[in-house]
């Protein structure tokens, strides 16, 4: 039985903090051509009002989020499509398609680890009235951004 | 250059948006554009129009980018139309079986406009 050290050794969350936080920067600025950076989570708590998710699994096993307020998630949709994005279908696409890079692009940057997990499509939820529970109990990390000063949450939990 | 007919394929409308846009961007004029969200909805498309280009996400419902890729192999009709991945998947694996099946480019998102350039204007036989 082989076993894939890259992997192992990245089995601690604050191994996968600067991975994830390197794969949002990219996307950021690739997608919508600007530089993010982590802030102090103590300092920003976005207002939940749309939060896009996507599952792993595989070498993987989990889900990653991405949320923020409803003005930021417009901000974000129409960064990426113009003045043209300005239904709520469309905003909710957007937020989702970021989580979706996220993603790929956090695995993709796990040598031994991409070519054995896989990613569901992303689903969007509008509306901040609900509790998250994720089967996925295990490390978890998670980083804030500040994207045109209003904060974006980037949540990824890993199963054990 | 010759105006272009383009069949984009992708769950996201906003990304298909995004890559009409990067296509526009990187010098193709597109006569026309056909979208579809899955890989289905994109075979039912090609019975209706002729295209020059499909560009071809690989993670969608109903059938994904890879079964797509090889039903069009098999079609007599279309098999010669060069198809373009533009994905989220980047393994080795991934590429290799999309290749592999019939597509003649590979692009990871995220992507620039530059990379669509890069990837695209050589299956249509120009220069990038």
């Amino acid at each position: 039985m082989s076993t894939d050290t890259s992997f192992v050794a990245r089995s601690h969350e604050e191994n996968w903090l600067p991975v994830l936080e390197l794969a949002v920067e990219e996307v950021f600025e690739i997608m919508l051509g600007c530089r993010v950076k982590p802030m102090a989570q103590s300092e920003h708590k976005p207002n939940g009002e749309f939060t896009a998710m996507i599952g792993l699994a595989g070498a993987l096993c989990g889900i990653l989020t991405v949320c923020c307020d409803a003005k930021t998630a417009g901000e974000i949709a129409k960064t990426m499509l113009g003045d043209t994005a300005d239904s709520k279908a469309e905003v909710a696409d957007a937020l989702g398609e970021m989580c979706n890079m996220i993603a790929g692009n956090f695995k993709n940057k796990l040598a031994g680890t991409d070519e054995r997990c896989m990613l569901s499509v992303p689903t969007v939820i509008s509306g901040g009235e609900y509790s998250f529970h994720s089967m996925a109990e295990g490390n978890s990390v998670e980083t804030v951004l500040l994207f045109k000063d209003a904060p974006i949450t980037i949540r990824l939990q890993l199963q054990s | 250059m010759d105006k272009i007919r383009a069949l984009i394929v992708d769950d996201s409308s906003v990304m298909r948006k995004i890559v009409e846009r990067s296509l526009r961007q990187a010098g193709i004029e597109l006569e026309k554009v056909v979208e579809a969200s899955n890989g289905a909805e994109a075979l039912t498309a090609l019975h209706d129009n002729v295209v020059d280009l499909i560009l071809c996400d690989i993670n969608m419902p109903v059938m994904d980018g890879l079964e797509f890729v090889r039903e069009v192999a098999k079609l007599e009709s279309v098999k010669n139309v060069p198809i373009v991945m533009i994905t989220t998947e980047g393994s080795e694996s991934h590429v290799v079986q999309a290749l592999s099946a019939g597509a003649r480019g590979y692009i990871r998102k995220p992507f620039t406009p530059d990379q669509v350039k890069e990837h695209v204007l050589p299956v249509l036989g120009r220069k990038p």
